[in-house]
């Protein structure tokens, strides 16, 4: 049968979408975890992030730069859309949150600052862009003869590199959360605000260090996204953002292994959708899935792990 | 070494307190007593910035913190274990006590490791539980993990809200022991308590607050021989 042969192809592209989705989803899930609010603006710091990606390999085919090749290239492209997507996402923290959050607005306050974040950055890079679409020269990093065969799959180069890109960050955001004294500030304030301070955490700085993480690794989705479908545009963060944000709750949402889990699951169910079902339906499928985790099971599968206030 | 003259703290506009004055000299224990709802908890608050005053002023060591953030405070050497002990849950044993020596960032690892040497020979049960999930301990092990936690700061000084809170008579008694021994060992002391028997058997000093406002300040010996204070003021019978 023709769809049992193309079933392995499509799991593993699934399993890097659902890498890449996870990779965006940690933002939204991280910033919940410190701040209780979805950072609605973050689909769109991914989108810059991408942007950004986009710019320093354009820059490097203009001036005719020779020996591209992605394993100085594509490190470089992620380091600066990093760097630039965290300053960003911290930068929002200070000037569209942080106010409201000090002076006690209530939760929708900085929400709404994040939709409008989001209307404002999209129209920023419009404006300061163009409403065209950008193309990644993707072909020019990995040929399309860039192919690996693993057993029955024939899997491209470039596929196999960005599920790697994702995993190995996901692992590095691992390490950062669960070994080191930012990482346990981190999941203090998550759990326990004003007993974080208690204890000597300067919880200001460690919820615009988690704006930071989360956003530079969505500058990293960005990347990643646009070395794939090569065509970016100044809107693209609105449905992957909305993805990421589905994969989140899916996993629950201020649970980091959770939204992981979240983009794994996503990518593989849209990639089977493909398959056995409908392109088209793509999109139906993935949010289908939100609204009926939202309907039985709200705290998504890794549940347990909600802050305790949401117990309550 | 902790002195607070006048302080006044409104929470909205509700006056919590009314011209608080006390102090704690270095190495005693200072118990702070009083019904519900007079204050206590609010003056730990103030002490630690958690709320600010709206008047008088709050000092340590001869100078003024009422103006600093909570983690500027606790810098300064004042540790609190508070009310209901609120352990990190979802973190082992030990990375909450980890959390304990934040304030002393830059510490040599050897001295971290020496503090949590002294924690787990005070409360052995923390070591053999290290690696378990604080919010797996029952009450009483939350309460030393929570003592615990303070002390890897090294505090001068140590707050303690409500310690006997929740926990059976046997318990109670084994944490004041092991307060007089934090004592005895140069941490200064102010403890927060409603169970005053327990509060004043090992403080040196207390003070009874009521309605905002410190209404009797004597010698522990003294206030426990008082019965007309402790009926009139502490609710006893």
């Amino acid at each position: 049968m023709e769809v049992l042969q193309i079933l392995p192809q499509q799991l593993v592209f699934g399993l890097a979408l659902g890498t890449v989705y996870g990779l965006i989803a940690l933002g939204y899930t991280m910033v919940y975890g410190v701040l209780f609010m979805i950072n609605f603006a973050h689909g769109d710091v991914f989108m810059i992030g991408s942007y950004l990606g986009w710019g320093v390999l354009a820059a490097l085919i203009n001036v005719h730069v020779v020996g591209l090749h992605p394993i100085w290239v594509v490190p470089l492209m992620l380091g600066i859309a990093m760097v630039g997507a965290g300053l960003l996402g911290a930068g929002l923290e200070r000037f569209a949150y942080r106010p409201l959050y000090l002076r006690g607005a209530t939760r929708l306050g900085p929400l709404i600052s994040a939709v409008g974040a989001s209307l404002f950055l999209q129209n920023a890079v419009m404006l300061t862009q163009g409403a065209r679409m950008k193309v990644y020269m993707t072909n020019l990093l990995f040929p399309r003869t860039w192919r690996i065969q693993v057993g029955r799959v024939n899997v491209s180069v470039l596929v196999l590199v960005m599920m790697g890109v994702a995993l190995l960050m996901m692992w590095g955001l691992h390490l950062v959360v669960q070994r080191t004294t930012l990482g346990r500030s981190i999941r203090a304030v998550a759990e326990d605000r004003e007993m974080a301070a208690i204890v000597g955490v300067n919880v200001r700085r460690v919820i615009a260090t988690t704006f930071f993480l989360g956003s530079a690794l969505g500058g990293a989705g960005g990347v990643l996204v646009g070395l794939y479908y090569t065509q970016i545009d100044f809107f693209m963060g609105y449905s992957a953002g909305l993805k990421a944000f589905t994969a989140a709750v899916l996993g629950g949402i201020g649970n980091i292994r959770g939204a992981m889990l979240g983009g794994l699951v996503l990518g593989i169910v849209e990639s089977l959708a493909v398959t056995f079902v409908n392109p088209a339906f793509k999109d139906v499928i993935a949010f289908a899935i939100l609204i009926l985790t939202l309907v039985f099971r709200p705290t998504g599968l890794l549940g347990e792990s909600l802050p305790d206030w949401e117990k309550v | 070494m902790l002195r607070l003259s006048d302080v006044v703290t409104y929470y909205g506009s509700l006056r919590a307190l009314n011209g608080v004055t006390l102090e704690v000299r270095q190495g005693e224990i200072v118990c702070l007593l009083g019904g519900n709802a007079s204050g206590k908890s609010t003056t730990m608050k103030t002490i630690l910035g958690m709320v600010r005053p709206r008047a008088g002023r709050v000092e340590f060591e001869g100078q003024r913190i009422d103006h600093l953030p909570t983690e500027a405070v606790v810098r300064r050497g004042i540790s609190l274990v508070p009310e209901a002990r609120r352990i990190f849950g979802r973190m082992t044993v030990w990375e909450n006590l980890l959390m304990g020596s934040l304030v002393r960032r830059g510490a040599p690892a050897p001295e971290v490791a020496q503090d949590l040497e002294r924690v787990y020979l005070l409360f052995p049960r923390l070591r053999e539980r290290a690696q378990q999930r604080g919010g797996t301990l029952s009450g009483g092990e939350q309460q030393m993990l929570a003592i615990g936690r303070a002390l890897m700061a090294r505090p001068r000084l140590l707050l303690m809200d409500e310690p006997s809170m929740g926990l059976a008579p046997a318990l109670v008694d084994q944490v004041f022991d092991i307060i007089q021994t934090i004592n005895r060992q140069g941490t200064t002391i102010l403890v927060v308590e409603q169970n005053a028997a327990v509060a004043l058997g090992i403080a040196s000093r207390g003070y009874v607050l009521q309605n905002g406002r410190i209404v009797v300040h004597d010698t522990a010996e003294t206030l426990l021989r008082a019965d007309h204070i402790r009926r009139a003021y502490l609710g006893e019978n």
